[in-house]
């Protein structure tokens, strides 16, 4: 090896020159080969390269019909139907498209109920998490300005209500609405910064990705047990381990992708995004996409504008301080008896918020969404901390291996030190 | 351990026959997606239901030209004179550079019509007015980098390498024709 050189395990001539330049296969190898990985990961640990992969299909399918699309009040509806209509593979590129970003919002919805059951975002991973956060939001903004793009009855009125929400401030509200339309009102400037923000913003999700992966790779991965891994016995490498298991589940999504995109194309879309934006009409019943239900629901159950806008945002925004706000040692909810029932409420109650959000906002539908949105609180600011002090948990295993390979309970000596370790 | 107990009759490794069918599935899978989005890029419906363009000859006195568009394209229909005619017809086809008879290229006599792309690097050529540069011989000259072209669009002098093309059309009745 000359000096200067990066020292290459890589047999391959052309592998190694490469690799002493620039040691990319080394990294590859390091951080995806030989990458220990807890032995015990469960199928939740797929939900992080499944998504992984979803932003791929976005980008790759964005890129494709931006080539198509038409950034223009006048033409968006129609060069949406030309991609349906008359270019090659236009209807299946844009099926991808649409279904992949409900796809996109099932897989990190599963991943960050994972995150919250197994405790992920407890230390040292609590940068890993915020970062998962600010990649949660971006999406949330790059999802509402691609529903915008189609320009039908629910691109425009979507946008209109979504970016009225921030006349609620006081001060400074009109001067951001203003910002946001680039008028008086949603119409071309708005469109076209919205078609170009929509570009940019996958991208700088694939920025904040690599640093969420970068972060990972530091503390490492989490596992069902919540315990951190006690040497080589209880690791696996990635490859192909994880390579294999991440496989089995990407066939899985994949069916229920296709199944989506060639049966029911529409099921999760909205009939009027298929009648052309009309400002001077509203339809009777205007909801968001159904990923936006339950934040939509909590917004509705408030009865004050600007009150009901904060714990909109704050219902996400509170995630940011889970890390805080849940001080339990112990992370799995499998060694928490109490805060497991509350948080399987929670997630329920979610979904009851998501169901809610697309009801009428009249007669008992108020009541439950008004509850839904408390209990939604009060488990973050009320349940958790409380538990973190009243809770008793049961004893953790003393390794990840010990409860595969036996060994009988633990040795009395052995009880408290995995809780101060956890 | 594995290398020896997994050996199949022939000697090739089960491993191998593994990785071989695996690659083939993922070269499959890889086509079969990329099929989809290559295909996206080539012509849309719309933009080939576009590919005929109707003339009506009758304004076009004897000696005039006019340019239509045909798939983005311009295409020169001249209504040839008899000196015209007389001097394509004249010229040995073994002299040219790209060997054609007049006959060849044409449907009825007076009538030339071509794709007015230079067939050098796909400049307009000039010519179409009586008061353009028609070059050396009478046709066409194409200012980009001097290709000249006679009154049968056959290249003369200069570097482009064919004759003008000939576009599929035919006559739909006595002044109309159909290019396309």
């Amino acid at each position: 090896m000359s000096i200067g050189l990066h020292n290459s395990e890589f047999k391959n001539p052309v592998v190694r020159w490469v690799d002493q330049r620039l040691p990319v296969f080394t990294m590859m190898q390091k951080e995806y080969g030989t990458f220990p990985t807890p032995k015990n990961f469960n199928y939740f640990w797929n939900f992080g390269a499944l998504a992984m992969v979803t932003l791929m299909i976005m980008i790759a399918t964005g890129i494709f019909l931006s080539m198509h699309y038409v950034a223009n009040t006048s033409l968006a509806f129609d060069s949406v139907e030309r991609i349906m209509r008359d270019v090659n593979a236009g209807w299946l590129i844009r099926y991808v498209h649409m279904n992949g970003a409900s796809m996109f919002f099932i897989v990190v919805y599963i991943h960050i109920f994972r995150g919250m059951y197994y405790g992920s975002y407890k230390a040292p991973r609590e940068l890993l998490w915020i970062l998962g956060v600010v990649i949660f939001l971006l999406m949330m903004a790059t999802a509402f300005m691609g529903y915008v793009l189609p320009w039908g009855q629910m691109s425009f009125w979507g946008a209109t209500v979504i970016t009225n929400l921030f006349s609620a401030f006081p001060v400074v509200g009109e001067f951001i609405v203003q910002l946001l339309w680039g008028g008086l009102s949603v119409d071309n400037p708005t469109l076209n910064r919205f078609f170009s923000l929509h570009y940019l913003l996958p991208f700088v999700i694939f920025g904040v990705v690599f640093l969420h992966v970068a972060a990972l790779h530091i503390t490492g991965s989490n596992n069902p047990l919540g315990i951190e891994p006690k040497g080589p016995q209880d690791t696996l490498p990635f490859h192909p381990y994880y390579t294999a298991k991440d496989s089995v589940g990407l066939v899985v999504y994949f069916i229920v992708f296709a199944v989506l995109v060639f049966f029911a194309p529409n099921y999760l879309g909205h009939p009027d995004n298929y009648i052309p934006a009309n400002p001077l009409v509203t339809p009777p019943h205007i909801v968001p996409e159904w990923y936006f239900l339950p934040y939509y629901a909590i917004l509705r159950a408030v009865p004050d504008k600007l009150g009901g806008v904060l714990l909109m945002f704050g219902s996400i925004l509170i995630w940011f301080v889970l890390p805080w706000l849940d001080r339990s040692p112990v992370r799995s909810m499998r060694f928490r008896p109490l805060a497991r029932p509350f948080f399987l409420l929670w997630a329920v109650n979610f979904l009851v918020l998501l169901w809610v959000g697309g009801k009428p906002a009249e007669g008992h539908y108020v009541l439950i969404a008004r509850i839904a949105t408390a209990y939604y609180f009060a488990y973050f600011l009320v349940i958790l901390p409380l538990l973190a002090r009243l809770e008793r948990p049961l004893p953790l295993p003393e390794s990840i291996s010990r409860p595969v390979l036996g060994g009988g309970p633990l040795p009395a000596g052995a009880a408290a030190k995995p809780m101060e370790k956890a | 351990m594995a290398n020896i107990a997994h050996a199949a009759p022939d000697g090739a490794p089960r491993r191998d026959f593994l990785k071989l069918v695996t690659g083939a599935f993922a070269a499959v899978g890889v086509g079969a997606i990329a099929w989809p989005f290559i295909a996206s890029l080539q012509p849309a419906k719309d933009t080939l239901a576009l590919a005929n363009t109707d003339v009506d000859l009758a304004p076009i006195t004897e000696g005039q030209a006019i340019t239509v568009m045909w798939r983005g394209k311009p295409v020169f229909v001249r209504n040839r004179t008899a000196k015209e005619i007389q001097e394509a017809r004249a010229v040995p086809t073994n002299s040219l550079p790209d060997p054609a008879t007049d006959q060849s290229r044409v449907q009825k006599d007076q009538w030339l019509i071509l794709v007015g792309i230079c067939t050098h690097l796909g400049c307009v050529p000039t010519g179409q007015r009586t008061t353009d540069a028609r070059g050396d011989y009478g046709g066409w000259f194409c200012p980009c980098h001097g290709s000249h072209y006679d009154t049968s669009g056959r290249i003369r002098k200069g570097p482009a390498p064919r004759n003008l093309d000939v576009p599929q059309y035919a006559f739909t009745s006595d002044t109309k024709v159909r290019i396309g």
